[in-house]
């Protein structure tokens, strides 16, 4: 892989799986990441979903909450189970229940209706990106983080993270001696320029310490800074 | 003190009773003075008969000695009055109940007789006008006096006096006696006692029976208050139970029935709640997804005008900047419905106005208009807890607001607190409201100038003060016509509420 030429992968088109039940907006949505250079293919009910994922592969899922068939949040925990590629919900409910629903299901990021393309756009790049916050292997304590090969290994063993929650994590460990706000964080990892809901950050950082702190009520890694955001504990002073 | 004044504000059965019990003792104390008065007097009266008739029977044996003793020589006339007073003195023989006094014998009015006494009495303490009386003429006389006798104090007593003529030596006597009311006296007191420990058992009884019947009214009547403050707070399924038929009963399924319909209505009021928040929240769904697709498909046209005939080009244009303003008034919409619902809910966090309103100033929009924000107060935090999404919206809609209506490029922002409140005023340099506008102003799509509605929805500062209220705040308007207009936020600091804002305004 050529890293040299960006954070983008040009030598393959980057798929798109667009999960929508609205025709129109699902080809919208094709002409719209068409125009940016990258394939897609639709499918208009929750049942089709896994077939077609297994055909096409997609390196990113565009998923509507609400699905005949089978609902968004059903389809998220079903491709969940055996793909950590990065998932978007497109969602016209701003209500935080439902949004905090989707990303517990097992999305990465939401897009609330109506949005902007460049916005969509932005949002999806951010979670194509073969290069993350780091470049350079971090070694922490016992876990070492390598950008290289987008693995997080803890005691030599791998960790079993989605790409965002990687790249999460080696923002966080890039500098322990700061204290990252959500803000900061939401524009770092998941490629904000406007505010942001700064849920997104509290419900990925739950995971997140579920897969790596044994216990995540007493974290030995992240520790949350309250009312400002989190931060690495340096593994010495643990 | 203070509690006691309490207690008879709060409390009936306490009042009942302390009522009760002072007009008891009133009643008491009134018969049992017009009873002791007539025992008194009825008292008094009988041994006054007793004593006139002993005094009597005593001048009677002391005239016939009197008659019978011829001498006239004057040291056997002292002595035979002396042997008189003995005589009569030692009549009863084992206790006397009675003094005598002897004056005489009596001259003219400037000399002092010679005066016998079988106590210690000083015809001085004998009441002067009955010692007139007895001097100037015949007949038996008595009085009541206060005098001391057998050595004590002095005691009630009556005195009876009359005038003896010895016919011999032509001379006349007085001779006086006091009899003891001692008896009485005591008789008396034990009366009165009776009557004051008769009458202290009664109040305290007519006390309980007055806090058994006050009970028996105000107990239902504090179960009542119990069930209806639990009604209030919430419990609508508590009822009341209804016994009997007495008034108590009465109130009791009156209440029920009120009960009953209010849960009614407020079911109903929910109902009608839950189907409009559902409505809102079906129509947002059924409204974005259209408007995303248009609005997506107007960006690429928006993109591409340059390659359009002008005609096209500007149709693009409008498009876009409108379907933009569609977007912003449908989201202002959706959360005023929200709010109308009651279905707003508030995510609490810690915010830093002072924070917030430095965000809002850098925000490029707010530059791009060429406009300055001057930030001015402590620079210290001015924490809350509040909705960060709510107040940045507040703040950001405010210093929109400013900007358009400046006439000058210059804002003001200043933020203050005190230990209840924060405060954020902005003010803008426009040509102000009058007094009817500033009632206005918060009213949904009204705009002071039509003219510089373009792009806004007319719902900002709407939002913007239900979203203050949510958070138990305050969104207040001061202007001046020519001068400008100042919009002050205040938010309550953790646990207070808002009494006023932590920020004077300019113009207030």
């Amino acid at each position: 892989m050529a890293a040299a030429s960006g954070s983008f992968r040009r030598s393959k088109r980057d798929r798109v799986l667009i999960v929508d039940d609205d025709p129109s907006l699902a080809e919208m949505l094709g002409i719209v990441l068409g125009g940016e250079g990258l394939r897609s293919e639709v499918v208009s009910s929750g049942s089709e979903v896994m077939a077609a994922f297994e055909r096409f592969r997609p390196d990113l899922v565009l998923l509507d909450l609400m699905l005949p068939g089978l609902d968004g949040m059903k389809v998220c925990r079903q491709i969940r189970q055996v793909s950590a590629v990065p998932i978007i919900m497109l969602t016209a409910k701003s209500e935080t229940p439902d949004v905090v629903a989707g990303l517990e299901a097992g999305a990465d990021d939401y897009i609330t209706k109506p949005f902007r393309n460049n916005e969509l756009v932005a949002r999806i790049r951010a979670r194509l990106r073969r290069v993350g916050p780091v470049s350079q292997p971090i070694v922490f304590g016992d876990i070492t983080v390598d950008p290289t090969s987008h693995q997080a290994t803890r005691d030599g063993k791998v960790l079993p993270l989605t790409p965002l929650e990687f790249d999460l994590l080696a923002c966080l460990l890039s500098d322990p001696s700061q204290v990252f706000t959500r803000e900061v964080l939401l524009e770092k990892v998941w490629g904000y320029h406007h505010p942001g809901d700064t849920k997104l950050v509290n419900v990925h950082m739950t995971r997140l310490r579920s897969k790596i702190e044994d216990d995540a009520d007493s974290p030995r890694i992240i520790r949350t800074v309250r009312g400002v955001g989190y931060q690495a504990i340096d593994p010495d002073e643990a | 003190m203070r509690r006691v004044a309490g207690l008879w504000r709060r409390s009936i059965r306490f009042r009942v009773v302390v009522s009760t019990m002072v007009l008891t003792s009133l009643v008491i104390l009134l018969t049992g003075w017009a009873l002791l008065r007539a025992v008194a007097d009825g008292l008094a009266d009988s041994r006054k008969d007793v004593a006139v008739a002993e005094a009597r029977a005593g001048f009677d044996l002391a005239q016939s000695q009197l008659d019978a003793a011829v001498d006239s020589d004057a040291t056997a006339q002292a002595q035979t009055l002396t042997q008189l007073v003995d005589g009569l003195a030692a009549t009863r023989g084992e206790s006397r109940t009675y003094e005598l006094v002897l004056e005489g014998p009596l001259g003219d009015e400037d000399t002092t007789a010679p005066v016998r006494s079988s106590g210690e009495i000083a015809l001085s303490a004998l009441p002067t006008d009955l010692v007139d009386r007895v001097r100037s003429g015949p007949g038996v006389v008595w009085q009541y006096s206060e005098l001391p006798l057998f050595g004590g104090g002095p005691a009630p007593s009556v005195v009876v006096g009359s005038r003896l003529t010895a016919p011999n030596a032509g001379e006349s006597y007085a001779l006086f006696y006091v009899f003891s009311m001692r008896d009485q006296e005591q008789t008396l007191g034990l009366v009165r006692q009776a009557l004051l420990a008769g009458g202290s058992v009664m109040v305290l009884l007519v006390g309980l029976l007055a806090w058994l019947v006050a009970r028996q009214v105000v107990d239902p009547l504090r179960l009542a208050r119990r069930i209806a403050e639990r009604f209030a707070a919430g419990h609508l399924e508590q009822r009341m139970h209804v016994r009997g038929e007495d008034d108590i009963a009465r109130l009791s399924s009156s209440f029920n029935q009120m009960a009953e319909s209010l849960q009614r209505q407020i079911r109903r009021l929910e109902n009608l709640s839950r189907l409009q928040q559902r409505f809102v929240s079906d129509v947002s769904h059924e409204l974005r997804t259209p408007l995303t697709t248009v609005q997506m498909a107007s960006e690429i046209l928006y993109a591409e005008r340059e390659h359009f005939d002008a005609h096209t080009a500007r149709s693009a244009e409008l498009l876009h900047t409108e379907l933009q303003r569609f977007e912003s008034l449908l989201s202002d919409l959706l959360d005023l419905s929200r709010f109308d619902a009651g279905a707003a809910r508030l995510e609490l966090d810690r915010v830093d106005l002072r924070e917030v309103a430095e965000r809002a100033v850098t925000d490029e929009a707010f530059a791009r208009a060429g406009m300055t924000a001057r930030t001015r107060g402590p620079r210290a935090p001015a924490i809350v807890e509040a909705d960060p999404r709510r107040v940045n919206r507040i703040v950001r809609n405010l210093v929109a607001n400013a900007a358009k209506y400046s006439k000058s490029s210059r804002v003001d922002i200043v933020v203050g607190q005190n230990e209840d409140v924060v405060s954020l005023a902005v003010r803008d340099f426009g040509v102000g409201l009058d007094a009817e506008q500033q009632l206005r102003v918060f009213d949904r799509f009204w705009r002071a100038d039509p003219a510089r509605s373009q792009g806004g929805t007319g719902l900002g500062l709407a939002i913007a003060r239900e979203d203050a209220e949510l958070h138990g705040g305050t969104l207040q308007v001061w202007s001046r016509r020519g001068l400008g207009t100042e919009f002050v936020l205040t938010l309550p600091k953790p646990g207070r509420t808002v009494e006023g804002p932590a920020v004077r305004s300019v113009f207030a």
